[in-house]
């Protein structure tokens, strides 16, 4: 097990300070449920950034913290369809509501195989609307430029996932400690680009 | 210039110790807290730093007081066994001078400032050093009421001397970090738990079990959430404030709810460090709100 370095430390309570900022601030008031799904996606990155710089990464092997880290891509995308494409939030809130008590049944159920698949499909498809929707509202010039960064977040956010997902089922594209050495960087870089692209709205 | 240096090697060395600085620091920081809760923006700095000198030699001497009765029982564990008193670096008389001025100097400088504020701050000296440490810390484990009772006085201190009188918002402050406290004190205790048996000292996991003692931390947990939650709202706390403290206190609630019904030895750390760092945030977020 890798071992948490004083920079890794350092790197989560700014990942954790970051979240911080956007939860006080808040992303939209245009809709409850876009503020409550923000602040959810936030909250989770926050405790998440504390309770590893608390407790290492050996944390991360706790059976929770898949259903748990899943929250972030759920909440965050059901923000983004709430506030932008308000016609698809109800099948969307279902969506990101089924998908989550999928992950947690599985995990309950010791379904090795087919929570992988469902946390695969679930992370894919809230991956892909984090990434994509904030590029197309930027291209569309229905919000600034900036918020493009928000996509950026959302490729970050893929990359863990996918490195995750992979080490999960026993097939690892890069060994478990590269994965933890970069895990601070990359959390603080993606939470940073949903900060700097959240907050030019 | 050498004996003086001298000196203070040994208040470093024999006497700092037995202020357990982040314990202090942390009581500190609540009676700040309660005292910005009620009179912010500060218009009366010099009050606000009597108010923190006193708080800070009363907490400190309850402290000492405690480390000096309990020099005993500390030698018999590993944890504590090096601690100046426990040691003998440190002579019985010295520290409970050491102990015994500081909190006259505490009460007195508390009293002068204003005499309801200065009964607060007795009264959390008197639960501590009186009821809690020499009457019922050897004899049950439901010492720790007294213990929590105590360690609520500071911020309700801080809060009575900012508005002058008693309200629900003290109490309720007061009450958060009552209710707070078994988080703290039962994960330490299930931590070190052959260090308490060693010395026989009754606590909850050792008199009612771990599990029990697990599921007394989350309804302890929740309790202490939505108090300092009522209490947070009360102050007017930000909207966006509030929302971080609703954060940080599902933190909490998730760990205590996985610590009971996932136990390990790992999440009972993490519980308790978090728990720690929960208060701390929360002072934090008082303070910095208000200002």
């Amino acid at each position: 097990m890798k071992v948490m370095t004083p920079i890794d430390r350092i790197t989560l309570l700014l990942t954790g300070l970051l979240a911080a900022y956007q939860v006080v601030v808040g992303v939209s008031d245009k809709d409850p449920l876009a503020l409550v799904s923000y602040t959810v996606a936030f909250g989770v990155l926050l405790v998440a950034g504390l309770l590893l710089i608390i407790l290492g990464f050996s944390i991360l092997d706790a059976p929770s913290v898949a259903a748990v880290s899943s929250l972030i891509p759920l909440a965050l995308s059901l923000g983004l369809i709430t506030e932008h494409v308000p016609s698809a939030k109800v099948p969307y809130l279902v969506f990101a509501v089924l998908g989550f008590i999928a992950i947690v049944l599985a995990k309950f159920i010791s379904a090795e195989k087919v929570g992988v698949l469902v946390l695969a499909l679930v992370h894919g498809i809230s991956g892909l609307v984090i990434f994509i929707l904030p590029l197309f509202l930027s291209l569309q010039g229905t919000t600034p430029n900036r918020f493009v960064f928000v996509g950026v977040g959302g490729g970050l956010i893929g990359i863990g996932g996918i490195l995750f997902s992979f080490l999960k089922t026993g097939n690892p594209l890069l060994d478990k400690k590269t994965i933890y050495r970069l895990l601070p960087g990359l959390l603080l870089m993606m939470t940073a680009s949903f900060v700097w692209g959240f907050t030019a709205v | 210039m050498d004996e003086l240096r001298k000196t203070l090697k040994i208040i470093k060395r024999k006497y700092v110790p037995l202020i357990k600085s982040p314990q202090t620091f942390l009581l500190l920081l609540t009676g700040m807290a309660g005292f910005m809760s009620g009179s912010c923006p500060v218009h009366h700095i010099p009050t606000m730093l009597a108010a923190a000198g006193s708080l800070f030699l009363a907490i400190s001497g309850s402290t000492v007081l405690n480390m000096w009765y309990d020099r005993d029982i500390d030698a018999q564990m590993p944890r504590t066994c090096e601690r100046p008193l426990a040691s003998k670096k440190l002579l019985p008389r010295d520290g409970f001078l050491f102990g015994i001025i500081l909190s006259l100097l505490g009460i007195s400088w508390a009293v002068l400032i204003d005499p309801f504020y200065g009964a607060v701050v007795f009264a959390g000296l008197f639960f501590d050093v009186v009821i809690y440490t020499f009457w019922l810390k050897r004899r049950t484990a439901w010492s720790i009421l007294w213990g929590g009772i105590s360690g609520g006085m500071p911020i309700l201190a801080g809060r009575v001397l900012s508005i002058g009188h008693l309200d629900w918002i003290g109490i309720a402050l007061a009450l958060g970090v009552l209710l707070w406290i078994p988080t703290h004190i039962m994960t330490f205790s299930m931590r070190y738990f052959e260090d308490y048996q060693l010395a026989e000292i009754p606590t909850f996991p050792s008199t009612y079990g771990f599990q029990t003692t697990r599921i007394t931390i989350a309804i302890s947990s929740v309790l202490a959430a939505l108090t300092m939650g009522a209490a947070a709202y009360g102050i007017g706390m930000s909207v966006g404030f509030l929302r971080i403290l609703i954060v940080l206190s599902s933190g909490l609630l998730f760990l205590a709810v996985s610590s009971t019904s996932r136990p390990s030895e790992q999440l009972n750390f993490g519980l308790f460090k978090y728990a720690s760092l929960y208060m701390l945030s929360t002072m934090i977020l008082m303070i910095v709100d208000m200002m």
